[in-house]
């Protein structure tokens, strides 16, 4: 395991170079160099801040240097000032924001997995069965429904024809005056509509790779065997079965780390979510580059992380796949 | 072969459908200067944010423009992303697949880690820092768009050319001394077709879902110009008074999804039926 794990962080390295080297060739698409694009956007940027922001790309020395240095200033997560005009850290921005971000993430993919796994389970075993065919076409259009526009429907429908929920921000305005139960309350109210909608998009997907995978493991001769000893079909299904084909979605769970933190721009920016999405969405709306530069590397970095997390439980909970690497 | 193609391709109904949704939108964007009743672009202050109507089928927008009429010419936009998209990301992830694929060895794990790298950033935030850099422009968008989209094909391609490199025709063209480059493009390529057809499917239909959700943050087609996305996002901005505004271009959009998803798999199951679950 031991082996497994130096080996698998060391595959990361590469991975991690590859990732500086894209950000950097972002950073170096602007036509002109960034500093024109700033003095452009803001007539009134001195002379000095043009300065500043030479100094933090060091965009007066030749290429490699320039992405050298950047590396250096990366391994200490000094991502630069924010353009906007409280000019903070980029890493205290994004710090403050992140949390929010990925609690809605993390609560999306225990609700795909609750729903996704008995969904994809149950269809498998029915095979063709009325529960079955309704489950396809609710995959066929999962894959399909722009899931902004299902926010707007619901928004519609529950916040405004209803009034049930709350359809902007993650606080109500009187949020402080509450009891604390009640803060509670109104913190998942205002969660409810962005987390279901953020696991829509995995849903679909997730519960059809479900079914396909239990159809596979049921044709295994180990489960006839099992049904040959005389298990009920209950243990056969959701003991032998289930197990292995519970397997792979590891590995899905992990694939589907960037799909999730993309989709947090376009939530967090339609419920007014102060997350990292929506401060990535207002700083591309403002071109304030060093967090869109920031956050671009952080995102990719998370999936990687993800990845990484997903593989090794996976060596934890499969030992083939320990043996055989 | 070919007829057998087209047998188990009529039979599959739901295919079927996919492909009429689909020559069906071919053909209102073809018409679109015929079939829409008014000029998507004329304001007509009087006729504000109307509801639907017998004059105005799926009502008025927040300057008085008939939203049937944007509706269809935005099909256009949604066609012409979905295709330029989606032929950059083929172009790109063929090439590279094809040559992973066919030489192997230090070219191949050097595209392959590309493609891993490529993979480990959310496409959405790729995209929009991309577009915050350059202009949002319609061009621009589909370019993008393909760019951060090649990686699955390259890794479809790929599989094929390393099942096929080693076949009997490679080794005869070989022998008779056919390139690399003819080798590649005339003799292994055409057999890898069948999935890069399939993956174009469906990826028109994700970067026609991929623009929408730019153009409706703002960040894709600039308005006038009228696109699915960007109508809803006029639709967000009164929600709570013009339903229509935002029901009928996502609906717009869904069907279309759906309709290259479905024509897809159908095509999937024909060309192949062994691979059907």
């Amino acid at each position: 395991m031991v082996f497994y794990l130096v080996k698998r962080l060391l595959t990361m390295i590469p991975l991690l170079i590859g990732i500086t080297i894209i950000c950097f060739v972002v950073i170096h698409l602007a036509p002109g160099s960034p500093t024109d694009l700033q003095t452009e956007l803001s007539p009134h940027a001195s002379v000095e801040a043009k300065e500043r922001l030479m100094a933090l790309y060091d965009l007066d020395k030749p290429v490699h240097v320039q992405y050298l240095l950047w590396i250096k200033k990366l391994a200490t997560l000094d991502l630069g000032h924010s353009f906007s005009s409280d000019g903070r850290l980029v890493v205290d921005k994004i710090a403050e924001r992140l949390p929010i971000t990925i609690l809605i993430n993390v609560l999306s993919m225990i609700l795909i997995i609750a729903v996704a796994v008995p969904l994809g389970v149950i269809s498998a075993v029915r095979r063709d069965s009325l529960f079955d065919k309704a489950t396809t076409i609710f995959v066929f259009v999962g894959f399909a429904i722009p899931t902004f526009w299902l926010a707007l429907l619901l928004m519609i429908l529950f916040g405004v024809n209803l009034g049930w929920l709350p359809i902007s921000g993650i606080r109500s305005l009187n949020y402080e005056y509450f009891p604390v139960w009640h803060q509670y309350v109104d913190l998942v109210k205002h969660l409810v509509l962005p987390v279901l909608l953020s696991a829509f998009g995995g849903l679909a997907g997730f519960s059809r790779y479900m079914r396909a995978n239990m159809l596979e493991v049921i044709r295994q001769d180990y489960i006839t065997t099992a049904r040959a000893k005389g298990l009920s079909e209950r243990v056969v299904i959701y003991k032998h079965a289930l197990r292995n084909a519970l397997l792979p979605v590891i590995t899905i769970l992990g694939l589907s780390v960037p799909g999730l933190i993309g989709g947090s721009v376009i939530f967090e920016t339609i419920f007014a979510i102060p997350g990292m999405g929506q401060l990535f969405y207002l700083s591309v709306m403002s071109r304030d580059y060093p967090v869109v530069m920031g956050i671009l590397f952080i995102g990719a970095v998370l999936t990687l992380m993800g990845n990484l997390l997903a593989d090794v439980s996976y060596a934890a909970a499969d030992p083939r796949i320990r043996v055989s690497s | 072969m070919k007829t057998d193609f087209w047998y188990r391709f009529f039979r599959n109904r739901l295919a079927v459908i996919g492909g009429i949704v689909v020559v069906s939108l071919f053909a209102v964007s073809l018409l679109a200067s015929w079939i829409a009743p008014y000029d998507p672009n004329e304001i007509n202050i009087d006729r504000v944010l109307e509801s639907p109507s017998s004059e105005h089928l799926l009502g008025t927008d927040q300057l008085g423009r008939d939203v049937l009429s944007r509706m269809i010419w935005g099909s256009r936009i949604s066609l012409k992303v979905g295709f330029v998209a989606t032929g950059i990301a083929i172009l790109v992830g063929a090439v590279l697949g094809a040559v992973a694929g066919y030489y192997g060895r230090w070219v191949d794990s050097v595209i392959m880690r590309f493609v891993d790298v490529m993979l480990c950033f959310p496409s959405f935030f790729l995209i929009l820092a991309v577009i915050a850099l350059l202009e949002p422009s319609i061009w621009n968008i589909m370019i993008v768009i393909g760019l951060t989209g090649w990686m699955g094909i390259t890794r479809l391609v790929r599989a094929d050319f390393i099942s096929l490199r080693e076949r009997d025709f490679v080794q005869a063209a070989r022998v008779i001394g056919a390139g690399d480059a003819r080798i590649i493009f005339r003799h292994i390529l055409p057999n890898a077709m069948a999935s890069v057809l399939v993956a174009a499917t469906l990826g028109v239909a994700g970067a026609i879902l991929t623009e929408s959700a730019l153009s409706f943050l703002g960040i894709g087609v600039q308005p006038p110009t009228p696109s699915w996305g960007n109508i809803l996002t006029a639709g967000k901005d009164n929600i709570d008074i013009a339903w229509w505004l935002s029901l009928y271009p996502g609906l717009a959009i869904l069907i279309t999804v759906l309709g290259y998803n479905l024509l897809g798999e159908g095509i999937r199951d024909s060309l192949d039926p062994r691979l059907r679950e």
